[in-house]
């Protein structure tokens, strides 16, 4: 029968069992993990942490929980990552922004606040037009903003987003102002595209990935990648540099880490299950489906290729006028 | 197409939607069947749920809920002259008088064969109309997307509503709380008083949630309705001489699902609106006025059609042009954004195969309406019997815990409480909430259009009109404002020189 002092001496039971399974003596990890996603349930992002969390559950034998902190273009739940407590059982999902915000000012986070277990994607971003556009190349593009600056119009997502650098960038890289395709803040990478097909503006930044169902609709055209070789599953797509000469690309990127202060022996494990899970079939077969970019880094060169990235996009962004 | 729609099959013809279909139709069916606990409440209280969905069954359990609710409604109107949801109220004492006259099987059998002919009538014009629509719609730019939010915005407080002063008020209120946080073009956070939770601004689900559902466990608790249990017996019955109705009245089945349907497609305006014009328009056509309010059959059928159809006409611009129809496909809106539709013209090129099976969706959901309509007329005096002191509680923690569950954060458990006390306050005083829920969803839009519209233009206004759509958009919008205006000013006038103000403005 049950009676209260059974239930207490119940509790008292699991009270002690739970602190001798405290981390300290037994092996981590020993409860389920936390991984803390910057952006909403049912995005890219989102997707991408997903599947790499449940094949994580299956080297590491303990479930992960994936939790989608939203808010402040990704500040709030870059925050709760590197805030959380240093336990190895509170880890997330990083991605470029983590080099842009401080810039801009929405946070005062950096990457060198994070522990990076390694990188699993990397993302162009491309410049494509309206299909019906008179320019063949993005050379021809180039010349026509250079002819009349300031009339063509660009968009891809909000302000400071990938495509919003990456075109900058590109502009300053041929020799003309940041500025010369002017900027048109849309709230999302899915309007903005809308906006070019309606004749709103004439060339957005977005991956190709992004752009590929609008594509093979026949209502825009990828004119050139913003990357050092041409992407596979997208051979018939010129780099920005083959096009034009200029030498310039630009991507977004997502990586997995947690806070600085965890053991050892928990960033050595995350770090293992996550190389497995960004070598798995699974994995492979979901990001070619996406149309996402594969690429790995190892927590050392992740991190040291953030601190690079972060330097690169300080200086776009003063350019740009938009660092504080 | 046709690989699209045999993809769209295989997506809905499996247990695990099938299984959420079902379940959430005796969901439906039963907060609807019990007052004051309405359509869009069951979808407030569902949506956390639905997080943990893939995008397919989220959305099947969003649709066959509202379309069982809003049938569901029509069965405490007739048993107790209580509307179980708005929609219902336009007709309650029509079924109530059929009930009185000892014909309770011949009301309820009304509300539930001409729901379903409605609703599948809806059904089919969303199939046929929002793909070409879309089509039509990828030639809008952010100036046209501008036009078209404001003019669902004035539509909604200026043909919709009852108390159009009231309904612009709290329109306004709306829009302001969709100020807060940092999801605005600049990226640059507005009132947020320096609090990180304020960032990402008041999340629509919480807000949904206390206004709909904590203000109406607040009023159950200063209100105790004593719901007598209906005294009738066994309802048997239920479908004889519905064929024989339905030869009877084949104009007005066909003009309350036409109606039904286009009000639902007006931006604002919803089910319950549809039902109130439908029954009037019942009665000004019909060759015997006179029976009406009696226990007469023809306003049945009509309006009951016109509830139901509204729904797949609600779902039109929700899907093509991501604004939603009613408060219901606001909180769709956010679900279809949360599993990445998002809703717009271009979400029929991205992912056809998804929007075909919402389409599916809804032509099952209505279909299941069939046999479980049926048996919760049988069981609905034991529905009806359940005791407040009991529901209520279970909701309100339903409702903490879905608010949690929305970012993992107590912070949203606060906004739910705070708007459901706000939201009690506004009823009490005849504030109308739906105009808050369309203030918050549209206010973002208006605005991201609004800069981006200025921002091509290079600041100029012309930008606004030298587009052909954009200036008939324009055009339309401020007619409504005028003639709104208009006729608000005339009616004062003519109420003045009768010498009497009426207070039912």
């Amino acid at each position: 029968m049950l009676t209260r002092r059974n239930l207490l001496s119940a509790f008292a039971a699991v009270a002690l069992a739970s602190t001798a399974a405290s981390p300290a003596f037994a092996e981590y990890p020993d409860r389920p993990i936390q991984m803390v996603v910057p952006w909403g349930a049912g995005g890219g992002s989102d997707a991408v942490a997903r599947i790499i969390a449940s094949l994580m559950e299956k080297e590491l034998g303990q479930p992960i929980a994936v939790i989608n902190k939203t808010g402040g273009s990704g500040a709030v739940g870059h925050q709760a990552i590197a805030g959380a407590k240093p336990d190895g059982y509170t880890i997330g999902m990083i991605t470029m922004e983590v080099t842009t915000m401080h810039w801009v000012g929405f946070s005062q986070l950096k990457s060198t606040d994070f522990v990076p277990f390694g990188q699993v994607n990397f993302d162009p971003a491309a410049v494509t037009v309206r299909a019906d556009a008179p320019y063949k190349t993005v050379g021809e593009f180039i010349e026509a903003v250079k002819a009349e600056p300031g009339k063509y119009k660009s968009s891809g997502g909000g302000a400071g987003a990938v495509s919003h650098i990456g075109i900058a960038g590109l502009m300053k890289a041929a020799g003309l102002a940041p500025d010369s395709a002017p900027w048109v803040t849309m709230d999302s990478a899915a309007t903005a595209q809308q906006e070019l097909v309606a004749g709103g503006v004439e060339v957005v930044g977005s991956s190709l990935g992004e752009t590929r169902a609008l594509t093979e609709a026949g209502k825009v055209r990828p004119l050139a990648v913003m990357a050092d070789e041409r992407l596979p599953g997208f051979d018939d797509v010129q780099t920005v540099k083959e096009a034009s000469g200029v030498d310039w690309s630009y991507a977004t990127w997502r990586g997995f880490a947690g806070p600085v202060g965890m053991p050892d022996e928990a960033i050595a494990k995350l770090s293992a299950a996550l190389e497995k899970a960004y070598n798995s079939q699974e994995f492979a077969d979901f990001m070619k489906n996406r149309g996402f970019g594969m690429k790995w880094r190892n927590g050392a060169d992740f991190a040291a290729f953030m601190v690079e990235a972060d330097i690169v996009n300080g200086a776009i962004l003063k350019d740009l006028g938009l660092a504080k | 197409m046709l690989d699209a729609y045999l993809l769209a099959f295989e997506m809905v013809f499996n247990p695990y939607v099938l299984g959420v279909m079902l379940l959430s139709g005796v969901y439906g069916l039963v907060i609807g069947c019990i007052p004051g606990l309405s359509a869009t409440m069951a979808i407030a209280l569902l949506v956390p749920l639905t997080f943990f969905m893939p995008p397919i069954p989220a959305i099947a359990a969003i649709v066959t809920t509202s379309a069982m609710a809003i049938f569901s409604g029509d069965i405490p109107g007739c048993l107790l002259r209580i509307p179980g949801t708005p929609a219902s109220a336009a007709y309650v004492d029509e079924a109530h008088q059929m009930n009185v006259k000892g014909h309770p099987e011949r009301a309820l059998g009304i509300g539930l064969v001409f729901s379903v002919i409605g609703g599948l009538f809806g059904a089919l014009v969303l199939m046929l109309a929002a793909p070409a629509l879309a089509d039509f719609a990828l030639h809008f730019s952010s100036v046209e997307f501008f036009w078209l939010v404001l003019l669902g915005l004035g539509g909604a407080v200026f043909i919709g509503a009852r108390r159009p002063v009231k309904a612009v008020l709290m329109l306004l209120v709306g829009l302001s709380i969709a100020l807060v946080g940092m999801q605005n073009p600049a990226g640059l956070p507005r009132f947020t008083f320096g609090s990180v939770d304020l960032l990402s601004g008041f999340s629509l689900i919480p807000v949904m949630v206390g206004m709909f559902a904590v203000s109406e466990v607040l009023r159950s608790i200063i209100r105790p309705e004593a719901v007598r249990a209906p005294n009738v017996g066994g309802i048997d019955g239920i479908f004889r001489g519905m064929w024989g109705l339905a030869k009877k009245y084949p104009w007005p089945l066909a003009r309350g699902s036409v109606l039904g349907t286009i009000i639902g497609a007006l931006p604002g305006a919803g089910a319950d609106i549809a039902a109130w014009m439908s029954y009037a328009m019942s009665k000004r056509f019909s060759k015997e006025p006179e029976k009406f309010g009696t226990g007469h059959p023809e306003g049945l059928v009509e309006a009951g059609a016109s509830n139901n159809s509204a729904l797949g006409g609600t779902w039109i611009p929700a899907l093509v042009f991501g604004i939603p129809g009613d408060s219901i496909t606001a909180i769709a809106i956010g679900v279809l954004y949360m599993k990445n539709l998002n809703p717009g013209p271009t979400i029929f090129i991205h992912a056809p195969q998804n929007v075909y099976a919402i389409f599916l969706i809804f032509l099952l959901a209505n279909l299941l309406m069939i046999p479980l309509g049926w048996a919760i007329i049988k069981t609905a005096r034991h529905v009806l019997k359940v005791p407040r002191r009991v529901l209520m509680p279970i909701i309100l923690l339903f409702a903490m815990v879905g608010a949690y569950a929305i970012n993992n954060n107590l912070f949203d458990v606060l906004i739910m409480l705070a708007f459901g006390l706000f939201g009690f306050f506004l009823e009490e005083n005849e504030f109308p909430v739906a105009p808050i829920i369309l203030g918050i969803v549209l206010g973002p839009m208006l605005e991201n259009n609004f800069v981006a519209s200025m921002i091509k233009a290079d600041g100029s206004f012309i930008g606004f009109i030298d587009r052909p759509i954009a200036a008939v958009l324009a055009a339309l919008t401020i007619a409504i404002v005028l003639w709104s205006v208009v006729s608000a000013f005339r009616r004062k006038g003519e109420e003045a020189a009768e010498g009497h103000v009426s207070e039912q403005l």
